[in-house]
């Protein structure tokens, strides 16, 4: 028979949300495991060379990958309580018996039973068609995050990113930080998707940023020499002159989708939801989702920053607990709460707002 | 300087051309463009394209995402080897 691994918790994906919900977790008692793709855990945030945003309580002013630092030492206070194996991926859900599947590397395949589950695995990086993307020198802005701040590897010369939203602007600055030339920021909206301050850091070192622009070809025969950007009108039309722009990297940062397959698997209930970039599983406001041994937390439920993923690991660790028979101290929860709504407070969190509310259930019955 | 491609499922090389073709001869669900172009079936198991046909088949039937067909996603999510799956049983 093959190998089964036995835990309370499994909480699959150990980046922002999922390293919050099993210190969560774990703080309460609850003996958690966390399955991590990656070599290493900390997801987004050890790529993140720059200070967070956002509220305090989720360490604004901090760097990312320090932030990642500070919840691994947390985990590792509480001793055995929780074991995190990396370069392990959940490979299916069966739920007709109730068992995942994990594999590490290519070559060691078991079984995973848990009592309860929380699904935090991120998003992955959205691409958009255009001729020649299939050139060597295309990367997804993500790509270029994890060569340069995790490997230190600069991924070429001269760099057109697509899109200004502030995956885009953030790494424009972190490339000209590498010594790496970036030749325009071009985004098909109309204003700048980012924060203020991201995009006035790159203007302010005379990178371009034009609007209502569009990639419409990458050149080049073996590798990138060149792409071809047009100006676009308020109905995404192509209508100005096409330019040429030498460079031998295009990045894209187009923005992400939440991965769900395994709430697919699972048979949660699911809708898409522009705001949230993609399909996501319904919730209530523990987290849970329609599936009653499932939670989710982060990206995967829906595209945001990862302050609110920090804290849904935490309401979903928090929940996840509870159901699991510990005494948990409701007031921790409404505070947690409270943390959310801040960060989604105002005309920032409109979009999200106006998303989550199509999603969230007001309760499962039992 | 080789032949433009568009490429928009990477496991199975399949281009926006191809697709767009197959859009307009009346297979605008999912399933069926997957049978006939293999599309989410290699190794990404559609991670890459699958966003990209939908809004694709969405723009040509005027029907919104949120009521396309999306596909049965099966496990396993990412390729296991078969003498994985074959050992100890």
């Amino acid at each position: 028979m093959r190998k089964t691994l036995e835990t309370e918790l499994l909480v699959i994906g150990g980046g922002a949300a999922g390293l919050c919900a099993a210190a969560e977790a774990a703080g309460a008692g609850v003996k958690t495991t966390v399955i991590e793709s990656d070599l290493h855990p900390g997801g987004q945030l050890v790529k993140q060379t720059h200070k967070f945003f956002g509220s305090k309580d989720e360490y604004a002013g901090t760097r990312g990958y320090k932030i990642s630092d500070i919840l691994l030492d947390e985990i590792k206070g509480l001793g055995d309580k929780v074991e995190i194996k990396t370069n392990t991926t959940v490979t299916a859900y069966y739920p007709e018996e109730g068992i995942y599947t994990a594999m590490k590397g290519e070559d060691e395949y078991y079984r995973i039973k848990a009592k309860k589950t929380i699904v935090a695995t991120g998003a992955q990086e959205r691409l958009i068609p255009f001729p020649n993307n299939d050139l060597p020198g295309v990367y997804g802005a993500g790509a270029v995050q994890t060569l340069m701040n995790v490997y230190g590897v600069v991924p070429g010369k001269k760099v057109v990113m697509v899109g200004a939203g502030n995956i885009g602007l953030i790494v424009s600055y972190q490339l000209t930080q590498a010594g790496v030339e970036v030749a325009a920021v071009v985004e098909a909206m109309p204003r700048v998707g980012g924060y203020w301050v991201h995009a006035a850091k790159i203007r302010r070192l005379g990178i371009p940023i034009l609007l209502q622009h569009t990639i419409t070809e990458a050149l080049g025969d073996q590798t990138i020499t060149g792409a071809v950007i047009q100006p676009l009108n308020d109905k995404f039309e192509r209508v100005g002159e096409p330019q040429k722009i030498d460079c031998d990297v295009i990045c894209m940062a187009v923005g992400l989708t939440p991965t769900t397959e395994l709430f697919w698997q699972a048979g949660c209930k699911m809708l898409f939801v522009p705001q949230l970039c993609g399909h996501v599983p319904f919730r209530d406001n523990t987290m849970r989702t329609s599936n009653p041994d499932i939670w989710v937390a982060g990206d995967a439920s829906g595209i945001e920053e990862a302050s609110a993923a920090m804290v849904e690991g935490r309401i979903a660790g928090f929940s996840a607990a509870k159901a699991l028979g510990k005494n948990m101290e409701q007031t921790k929860f409404d505070e947690y709460w409270k943390r959310l709504e801040h960060l989604r407070a105002g005309e920032v969190g409109e979009k999200i707002r106006g998303g989550i509310c199509q999603v969230l259930s007001a309760g499962w019955e039992a | 300087m080789s032949e433009k491609v568009n490429i928009i499922c990477r496991c199975e090389e399949i281009q926006i051309e191809e697709i767009r073709h197959w859009i307009n001869k009346g297979y605008t669900n999912l399933e069926e463009l997957k049978r006939i172009l293999r599309i989410t079936m290699g190794p990404c198991q559609g991670r890459g394209c699958r966003d990209i046909i939908l809004r694709e088949i969405s723009m040509a039937t005027g029907k919104p995402i949120s009521e396309l067909n999306t596909g049965v996603i099966r496990p396993p999510v990412k390729p296991i080897k078969f003498s994985l799956l074959a050992e100890d049983n």
